[in-house]
C-alpha cells in the first residue's frame, strides 16, 4: 500500500488566490451599485465587456503559452483587472476603448511578462494609461451623475451609446457629459482663478456623486482589511502622504491649492488606495517598503493633479512606483530574529 | 506566576484538536508483538550494539552503547531476545533503513537491576550527575532527540539564570505533554530539581500555554508541594510556534538567541516537560528511557495518549486505537505543521516520537496538496514568519537555485515551522523548496570540503615533486661542476697525480693504519678467550642487529619512498 509522503506542513489555511480575487470583487460591489445609481448603466455594460473580454483573452494567452487554462483562468485575477479597468473609463465610452485596453493589459502587460505574479506593472493601470494616451478624447468624456444633467440612462440606451453612439437619437452626448470636478479645477486654476471662485462656479462641486463614490470604494477597502486581504499600509500610507501634502500647500495658500478633502473624496483616490495600489504582485512586499511605496504613491498624486498635466495622477503615479518597488523591497528588509540590528 | 511576557512576532491561532485526544487518562500500550529499536534515535553518532543475536536481554538493560560525545545509548524496552541486528524501516522521511536491533518479547517485561540514586544526586558533582543522565539514554524528548546531556553542561565560565521548562506544546492534535504534566506533574517538578542542581540555575520557569488549564493546576500544585523556591509559572498564549525553542524564550524573557547561537548564549537552558520526566524517572528510580507518553490522534476513532514501549510499530498503536490500516493515506510523525509523513507502515516509535497523526483517504482534516499557482507577493507568509525572514523571497531564489541569494535572505534562519506554508494562498510548498536548497547548500559544501581536501593533496604533492625536482638538478649540477673541473684542470699541473681527494682521504688513512699495524703489532684482545655465554650473547646482539636494520629498511621503503630518499639522499651528501 502506498502512503502519501508529502512535505510538511499537512493542514493548510482555506485560503486561494481565487478566493482572495473573489473578496476583491465582492468589496467593489458597494461603489459599482452607487455607480449605476449616479451614473446610469454605462458603467455595467463596460464591466460585463471587460470581464468577457479579459476572460477570454486570459485563456487564448494561456492555451498560446501552454499553460493550465481552467487552473489560471479561474483564479480570478482576469476579472480583477477587467473590473478595475473599467472603473477608470468613462462609461459612456465605445466598447472598443475596454476591449483594446483589455487585450493591451491582459496581453502585453500580463501575460508577455509571464504571467500572474510575474507583472511589473499593475496590468489594469499599464491599459487605462495606453486608452488614456492614445484616445485622448474618449478616455474624458466623462458623464456628468444623472442628478446634474436629468438625463437617465437606463440599461438599453446605455448599451446603445455604448455600442453604437451615432445611432443614438434621443441623447445628446454634449448634455450628457462634462468636466470632473479635478478636470475643471484644474483647467480654471490655470486660468487664475482662485480655489472658492472655481468651486462656486460650477454645479459640478455642488454634487456630491464624486464623493460618494469614493466612500463606496472606503467602505469596500475598508472590508478587504478586515478580511486580510490587503495590509493597512499601503492605503494608510498613500492616503496619509496625499492629505499631509495637500494641508501643508492649503495653508500655505488657500487659494491656488485644493483642500486635502477634496484631494481625498475627488477622482479615483479611494479605488485607486485600496483596490489599485494594492496589487500585490506590482507593489512592495516588506512592510516597511509598503509604507514608503504608499507614500510614494500619495506624493505623485498631489504632483501630478497639481502641477502635472492630468487631473487625475492614479495611474501614473501607481506605474511610477511599481518601476521602485524591488528597490524599496531590496533596501527594507526587516531584521531577522536573533540577528543585531543594522 | 509570570505576568510580563514577550509577544513573538508572526504565527498562527490554529485550531488546536486537542479535546479529543485528553479524554481519558494515559493507560500503557499493549505489549507490541515485536520491538524494534534503531541505533540512531537522537541527534549525533548512532550507538553500537552490544548484544548477539540469540541473547535474552532484560527491559531497561543496554544493548547499544554511546559511541562519540553526541549519542546516546539504547536500552531494551521489555524482556525478551534478540532476534536480528541488520537494517530496517526507521521513521524518517528518506524511507531509508538503517541498522535497528529486533527484540522480540518475551512477555514477562521483567526489569533489570535497576539503582536510584534519589537521595544522592545533590552530593554529586554535576558532571557525574550528567553521566548518570547520559547513561539512562535520554535525549530531548521534545521532538529534536539531542543528547540532554549536552545541555546540562554550559560549559566553564558560562552561567545558566533560566532554566525553562517547555510544556507548551504549540502543534495542533498532539497533547502528550499536557497529559503528562497533568498525571505526573510531580515528577516533573522533581526532574526540575535535579536539572537545575545540574546547571546550577538561578531560577526555573514552566511554560504551558493558556489552553492547557488542568495541566498548569496540576503544576502549579507540584510547585507548591514540593516547595520549590524560586519556580514560576508562565502562562503564555496559545499560538503556533510558541513552543519552538527560540520563540519561548522570547516570549518568557525578551531575549533573543542570536544567530547561529544556543539559548546557553542568552543564559538559558531549556528542556522539554517529558525529558525532565524521563530525567526524574532515571535519576529517582535508576530507569532508563525505555517508553514515552505520546498521542495517537487524527482520523481515528479513539485518539488518546499511550505510554508506549519505543521501539512498538507505529501500525500497532494505530490498530489499537481502533483507526483502519486498510483506509490510512498517510502516518504523519509528528504533529501536522512540522510532522514528515512516514513512507512505510513498519516504522516504530523512537525517543522523539511524540505523536502520531493518522489521516485517512478523502479526510476532510489532510486534504491532498492543491494545484500550486504562482506566488502573488502577496505577503501574507511574511507576517507570519516569527522569524522575521521573507519566505516570498527565499521561496524565489530557492526555485530558481539562486543558493547564495538564499543565504543572503537567511535561509539557514528558518525553523521550518510552516506557517508560510500554511497561509500561502498559491499553495506553494515553500518549506519543501527550504528544505531542497538547505540539503542542496549542506551537499554543496561536502564537496567543497572534500574538493579542498583533494586540492591541498594535490598542490602538497605538486610542492614536493618541485623540491624533489630542484634537489636532483643541484646535485647534477654539483657533479658536472666537479667533473667539469677535473676536466678543465690545466695539463702543466700534471706534476701532481690527479687525486679525487675523497680518495686520497681514504688512501691516506689505509696508510696510517698500515703503519699502525706493523708498528705497534698489537692485535685487538678483547674478542679473545670469550666465554661461551659472552659469545651467545655477542651473537644475540648481531642478530637483533641485523634485524633491526632490515626492519628498519623496510619501513623507510613502505612509507612514501620518494620523500624518504630524498631525505636520504641530502643527509648522505
Amino acid at each position: 500500500m502506498a502512503l502519501y509522503t508529502p512535505s510538511s506542513p499537512h493542514i493548510h489555511a482555506p485560503s486561494s488566490v481565487n478566493k482572495m480575487m473573489l473578496t476583491v470583487v465582492l468589496a467593489l460591489v458597494p461603489g459599482c451599485l452607487l455607480y449605476v445609481i449616479l451614473f446610469g448603466w454605462g458603467i455595467i455594460i463596460h464591466m460585463s465587456l471587460a470581464v468577457v473580454t479579459a476572460l477570454a483573452i486570459e485563456a487564448l494567452m494561456l492555451k498560446l503559452r501552454g499553460r493550465p487554462i481552467i487552473l489560471f483562468v479561474s483564479d480570478g485575477s482576469a476579472i480583477v483587472t477587467g473590473l478595475l479597468l473599467a472603473l477608470s473609463i468613462p462609461p459612456i465610452a465605445p466598447w472598443w476603448i475596454t476591449v483594446i485596453g483589455i487585450s493591451f493589459a491582459i496581453i502585453i502587460a500580463k501575460h508577455l511578462y509571464g504571467g500572474l505574479g510575474f507583472n511589473p506593472f499593475n496590468p489594469a493601470m499599464i491599459g487605462y494609461v495606453v486608452l488614456l494616451i492614445s484616445f485622448p478624447l474618449e478616455m474624458s468624456t466623462w458623464p456628468q451623475p444623472e442628478a446634474l444633467s436629468h438625463i437617465h440612462l437606463d440599461f438599453l440606451s446605455a448599451a446603445q451609446l455604448v455600442f453604437n453612439a451615432e445611432t443614438l437619437q434621443n441623447i445628446n452626448l454634449d448634455a450628457l457629459s462634462g468636466a470632473t470636478p479635478l478636470d475643471y479645477l484644474k483647467s480654471q486654476l490655470g486660468l487664475q482663478f482662485t480655489v472658492d471662485e472655481v468651486i462656486n462656479s460650477h454645479p459640478i462641486f455642488h454634487s456630491t456623486a464624486g464623493i460618494w463614490m469614493n466612500i463606496a470604494f472606503l467602505a469596500g477597502g475598508g472590508w478587504l482589511l478586515y478580511k486580510k486581504v490587503i495590509n493597512w499600509h499601503i492605503p494608510a500610507a498613500m492616503l496619509g502622504s496625499l492629505f499631509i501634502l495637500s494641508v501643508v500647500f492649503y495653508l500655505f495658500d488657500p487659494e491656488r491649492f485644493a483642500s486635502p478633502w477634496f484631494h481625498l473624496f475627488n477622482g479615483a483616490t479611494m479605488l485607486g488606495a485600496f483596490f489599485i495600489a494594492t496589487d500585490p504582485v506590482s507593489a512592495a512586499t516588506t512592510n516597511n517598503g509598503r509604507l514608503i511605496y504608499g507614500i510614494g504613491i500619495g506624493i505623485l498624486i498631489f504632483i501630478i493633479r497639481t502641477w502635472g498635466g492630468y487631473p487625475d495622477g492614479v495611474a501614473f503615479a501607481v506605474l511610477l512606483m511599481n518601476i521602485c518597488a524591488p528597490t524599496i523591497d531590496h533596501y527594507t528588509k526587516s531584521r531577522v530574529f536573533g540577528h543585531p540590528d543594522k | 506566576m509570570i505576568k510580563k511576557l514577550f509577544n513573538f512576532k508572526g504565527g498562527l491561532r490554529l485550531t488546536g484538536h486537542k479535546a479529543a485526544s485528553t479524554q481519558h487518562p494515559v493507560m500503557p500500550a499493549k505489549l507490541p508483538s515485536i520491538i524494534i529499536l534503531p541505533l540512531n534515535q537522537h541527534i549525533g553518532v548512532p550507538a553500537e550494539p552490544i548484544v548477539s543475536v540469540g541473547q535474552h536481554v532484560l527491559k531497561g538493560q543496554k544493548i547499544a552503547k554511546a559511541t562519540d560525545y553526541v549519542s546516546a545509548p539504547i536500552h531494551a524496552s521489555t524482556s525478551g531476545y534478540i532476534r536480528h541486528i541488520g537494517p530496517h524501516a526507521i521513521p524518517h522521511p528518506s524511507g531509508l533503513q538503517a541498522t535497528c536491533i529486533t527484540l522480540e518479547p518475551d512477555g514477562e517485561d521483567q526489569w533489570t537491576d535497576l539503582q536510584n540514586h534519589a537521595h544522592d544526586y545533590t552530593n554529586m558533582d554535576p558532571s557525574a550527575l550528567r553521566n548518570l543522565i547520559r547513561d539512562a539514554g535520554i535525549v530531548g524528548l521534545g521532538g529534536a532527540g539531542f543528547p540532554s546531556f549536552i545541555k546540562l553542561n554550559p560549559g566553564p565560565g558560562r552561567t545558566i539564570d533560566t532554566l525553562i521548562l517547555n510544556g507548551a506544546e504549540c502543534e495542533p492534535y498532539i497533547t502528550c505533554d499536557d497529559m503528562l504534566m497533568r498525571e505526573r506533574a510531580d515528577e516533573i517538578v522533581a526532574g526540575l530539581m535535579i536539572l537545575r542542581y545540574a546547571l546550577q540555575a538561578s531560577h526555573c520557569i514552566i511554560a504551558i500555554e493558556d489552553n492547557k488549564p488542568q495541566a498548569i493546576s496540576a503544576v502549579e500544585q507540584a510547585i507548591n508541594k514540593l516547595n520549590v523556591p524560586d519556580t514560576q509559572l508562565a502562562i503564555v498564549p496559545t499560538r503556533y510556534p510558541a513552543g519552538g525553542e527560540k520563540q519561548l524564550i522570547y516570549t518568557i524573557t525578551g531575549k533573543e538567541v542570536p544567530k547561529n547561537g544556543l539559548p546557553i548564549h542568552v543564559g538559558v537552558v531549556c528542556q522539554n516537560v517529558g525529558t525532565t520526566a524521563a530525567i526524574y524517572r532515571a535519576i529517582n528510580h535508576g530507569e532508563p528511557l525505555v517508553s514515552r507518553y505520546m498521542t495517537i490522534a487524527g482520523d481515528i476513532d479513539k485518539p488518546c495518549n499511550l505510554e508506549v514501549l519505543l521501539g512498538t510499530p507505529v501500525t500497532e498503536l494505530i490498530e489499537q486505537c481502533q483507526g483502519n490500516i486498510e483506509t490510512l493515506d498517510r502516518i504523519i510523525m509528528g504533529g501536522p505543521m512540522m510532522g514528515f509523513a512516514l513512507p512505510n507502515l513498519t516504522s516504530p516509535v523512537i525517543k522523539t516520537t511524540n505523536c502520531v497523526t493518522v489521516a485517512n483517504k478523502n479526510s476532510d482534516k489532510f486534504q491532498h496538496k492543491k494545484p500550486m499557482m504562482p506566488c502573488i507577493r502577496c505577503g501574507s507568509c511574511a507576517d507570519v514568519c516569527p522569524v522575521n525572514l521573507l519566505p516570498q523571497q527565499l521561496y524565489w531564489h530557492a526555485s530558481a537555485k539562486e543558493l547564495d541569494k538564499t543565504q543572503a535572505f537567511n535561509l539557514f534562519d528558518c525553523i521550518e515551522c510552516g506557517c508560510c506554508d500554511y497561509v500561502c494562498p498559491s499553495h506553494i510548498p515553500l518549506v519543501q523548496y527550504y528544505r531542497y536548497a538547505k540539503a542542496e547548500i549542506w551537499q554543496r559544501e561536502k564537496e567543497t570540503q572534500k574538493s579542498n581536501i583533494a586540492r591541498e593533496r594535490f598542490e602538497f604533492r605538486e610542492k614536493r615533486l618541485a623540491r624533489e625536482k630542484a634537489e636532483r638538478e643541484a646535485r647534477l649540477k654539483k657533479k658536472k661542476e666537479a667533473a667539469l673541473k677535473t676536466a678543465e684542470s690545466p695539463p702543466q699541473e700534471d706534476s701532481k697525480p690527479t687525486v679525487d681527494p675523497k680518495q686520497a682521504a681514504i688512501l691516506a688513512a689505509l696508510e696510517r693504519t698500515k703503519t699502525k699495524q706493523t708498528t705497534q703489532k698489537v692485535q685487538p684482545k678483547n674478542i679473545d678467550n670469550l666465554t661461551d655465554e659472552q659469545k651467545q650473547m655477542i651473537a644475540e646482539i648481531d642478530a637483533r642487529r641485523t634485524q633491526q636494520r632490515q626492519q628498519s629498511t623496510v619501513a623507510s621503503k613502505t612509507a612514501s619512498p620518494p620523500a624518504n630518499t630524498a631525505r636520504r639522499e641530502t643527509h648522505s651528501e
